[in-house]
């Protein structure tokens, strides 16, 4: 495994979060806090129609109503969400037209973060949509796209050239008062993809996004909406980072996946956010709504996530399986060290006919950090023959470190098969021992053995991005050992 | 020069002595045979030849090649040359034996400040070193001894040891849990990689391993102690006797 050389070679190389920059870059911010003036003032910055505008108001006015849930195991101090901007863009006067014209500073960070934003790097067959704070800087391949019918845009773009298709789904999957941060987000949100995949087309390529948090006390509240159409597939990837400071960000984001018929949408997350030092000071709170609906026969959803980021993480991506045959896959690595808190798992609501799921979860949690998979499969009562299946794998490397397993499983139709399975293991000092007898270093041998342990879920990333994932898995656990 | 030299060796485990004042000198290009009953110490000098943690040496010297061993950790002494065949090869889950291999050897070239393999030298070397061990790329796909029977087991140490190429190899009941087929193939492994710039300790209860491995010294180890050394046919004569009038001796 090449990869889990050169994880140690990297270890050795960056220091303990390579991401951890900031680049100074002018920006342009909503006034601190959040009132009804701050979310017209975002929406005049997006010049976006009345609808939307009505849609954040009445998101907003339903927020001030509701309270933070307290149901995770996850502790934090209060959040005052008065002190943060809730928008943030870097100053550019003129639209931009191509790549050359964007801030030498922008391409830069966006460089440093190995993102094939270059037009070299774009002949690798990534199209990237990147995020930086609040607003989208430039999205790749778009006509390449185009010619296949496939919409890959900003957020904001698409409520502009496409605001039937945006009015249409926005919130169908997530609606605005589904939950605290979701409800949030639809106040306040200001960027993220918007994916169409017309019927009957495969998207040619990977599509990604790379969302970064640059801007001090900024939240990021990005929406991603992505649509397959009839008998359409495609695959999307998500990476994330920020920059190391002392102060903790908010990430509220909401993600609305829609399959219609036969469709497919694999969307897949490599999230590398600050996690904070080694005391638990500063990092990333990372609250995020994540729903797919395959709202089609035989359509089919996956998650595949590797989590190694954030001082917080309450996440949970899920699948509401409303059409006949369809099917719900989440794979997840979720790894923890430090002071970090790690709340995730998934849902997988069965409501149609003959729908299926398959969880495979692993946790793995180091130093000081709580590590608990959370995980619902319910069962409608009209939707016969289902099937699940969950997988849950705990690995703890040390003593001080906890993982917990909440599994609900709510069935109304006795046809319902469901299958659970959950495991807790330690590295054993047998498998260190051997690992080292034959030359392999403590750290890397747990990289090895840690890899190992994912492999099932790492098998369902995309090639180029499992190998940066095998990494992650290598630098995250950096100082877990001895 | 003795590549190896053990000299009044005293080793406790959780305070307790269980290596009593060892002695004992390997040249290169010599096979000698541990022999003894259970609980005389065997597996524990495999160990602390090794460097594993909690073998605590509270007397006495270890020496490979003119260099203090007890100075090295685990992974460094491997990279030195010593390997280890374990009498019960760990189970990996997910790390394919491939992946091992590669990682293994890269390791200790690296840390002996040569290059790295890359894919193609590396998938070369390693069918090389495989196929007269009977080890197939089925199992080479598989997870490090993850189901493995017991002969794939031993054929994986092996083809480690061949492709790690290790100065001193130390083999740990490599015998237990095969049947003679798979002992002759095991043996025939070992043998090939016998030359005159390798040492090999072979550690064994019965002298049936040392029939496809024949060794230039047999040590008794009794009690904590070698209490007899003699050639090969000391094997033979141990297999008529027994340890009886060993444990004896020992109390």
């Amino acid at each position: 495994m090449a990869a889990v050389r050169e994880t140690v070679k990297t270890v050795g190389e960056v220091e303990k979060y390579k991401y951890g920059f900031t680049t100074d870059i002018e920006s342009d911010k909503a006034p601190l806090g959040l009132t009804e003036e701050t979310v017209r003032f975002i929406s005049a910055k997006k010049s976006e129609p009345g609808w939307l505008l009505e849609w954040r108001l009445a998101a907003f006015r339903r927020w001030l109503t509701m309270e933070e849930p307290k149901w995770a195991k996850v502790s934090y101090p209060p959040i005052d969400f008065q002190d943060a901007y809730y928008y943030a863009a870097p100053k550019q006067s003129v639209k931009l037209n191509s790549l050359d014209e964007v801030d030498p500073k922008l391409l830069e960070t966006y460089k440093k973060l190995g993102i094939p934003l270059t037009e070299q790097k774009m002949l690798a067959g990534v199209a990237v949509d990147a995020v930086f704070d609040s607003v989208s800087v430039v999205t790749t391949f778009k006509e390449k796209l185009r010619e296949v019918g496939v919409i890959f845009c900003p957020m904001s773009e698409a409520v502009r050239d496409h605001p039937e298709l945006v009015q249409k789904y926005l919130g169908s999957v997530v609606p605005t008062s589904d939950n605290f941060y979701a409800t949030l987000n639809s106040a306040v949100f200001s960027e993220g993809s918007f994916v169409y995949i017309p019927e009957g087309v495969r998207c040619p390529m990977e599509l990604s996004t790379y969302f970064r948090i640059n801007e001090k006390q900024t939240g990021q509240f990005e929406r991603t909406l992505i649509i397959a159409e009839k008998g359409s597939y495609v695959s999307y990837l998500e990476g994330c980072t920020a920059p190391q400071r002392d102060e903790n960000q908010l990430h509220a984001a909401v993600v609305e996946l829609v399959t219609l018929d036969d469709a497919e949408i694999k969307y897949s997350t490599v999230q590398n956010w600050y996690p904070g030092d080694e005391d638990g000071k500063g990092g990333i709170y990372n609250f995020v709504t994540k729903r797919g609906d395959c709202r089609g026969a035989n359509s089919k959803i996956s998650w595949t996530q590797v989590e190694t980021g954030s001082a917080i993480t309450w996440k949970y991506p899920s699948c509401i399986l409303r059409g006949d045959n369809s099917r719900g896959e989440f794979y997840s690595i979720a790894i923890s060290n430090g002071r970090q808190q790690v709340d995730s798992g998934t849902k997988m609501i069965h409501l149609g006919r003959n729908t299926s799921s398959r969880i495979v979860s692993k946790g793995i949690s180091a130093g000081r950090s709580s590590n608990t998979y959370r995980g619902l499969v319910s069962v409608h009562r009209k939707a016969e023959n289902v099937r699940n299946f969950t997988q849950c794998d705990s690995l703890l490397i040390g003593d001080r470190c906890s993982a917990h397993t909440v599994p609900y499983i709510e069935t109304k139709n006795p046809g319902a098969v469901l299958e659970h399975e959950a495991t807790t293991s330690k590295i054993s000092d047998d498998q260190m021992f051997y690992c080292r007898q034959r030359g392999i270093g403590e750290e890397e041998a747990v990289a090895l053995i840690v890899n190992g342990f994912c492999r099932d879920v790492l098998q369902q990333l995309p090639m180029e991005f499992a190998v940066e994932a095998q990494k992650l898995v290598g630098i995250s656990l950096e100082g877990s050992v001895g | 020069m003795n590549m190896l030299e053990i000299k009044n060796l005293h080793v406790s485990v959780d305070g307790k002595e269980i290596l009593k004042g060892i002695d004992l000198d390997i040249r290169a290009g010599e096979v000698h045979a541990i022999m003894g009953p259970n609980g005389s110490g065997k597996s524990t000098l495999s160990y602390v030849l090794s460097g594993r943690e909690g073998y605590e040496v509270t007397e006495g010297s270890i020496r490979f090649k003119g260099r203090d061993l007890t100075e090295l950790n685990v992974d460094e002494r491997a990279a030195a040359g010593i390997f280890l065949a374990f009498q019960y090869p760990i189970e990996i889950p997910g790390v394919t034996t491939m992946t091992f291999l590669k990682t293994a050897l890269n390791a200790q070239r690296k840390a002996r400040g040569e290059a790295e393999l890359d894919a193609v030298r590396f998938l070369k070397l390693v069918r090389e070193k495989a196929k007269p061990l009977n080890v197939p790329d089925e199992m080479l796909k598989r997870a490090l001894n993850v189901g493995f029977s017991g002969g794939e087991k031993k054929r994986a140490e092996i083809l480690q040891m061949a492709l790690l190429e290790p100065a001193l190899a130390v083999l740990d009941e490599t015998d237990s849990g095969l049947d003679i087929d798979a002992l002759k193939t095991v043996a025939a492994g070992v043998n090939a990689l016998r030359n005159p710039e390798r040492a090999m300790l072979v550690i064994t209860h019965y002298q049936r391993l040392l029939d496809y491995i024949v060794p230039d010294a047999v040590h008794v180890l009794s009690g904590g102690r070698i209490v007899k050394t003699g050639g090969r046919e000391l094997a033979h004569e141990l297999e008529k006797t027994g340890y009886a009038a060993y444990d004896a001796d020992a109390a």
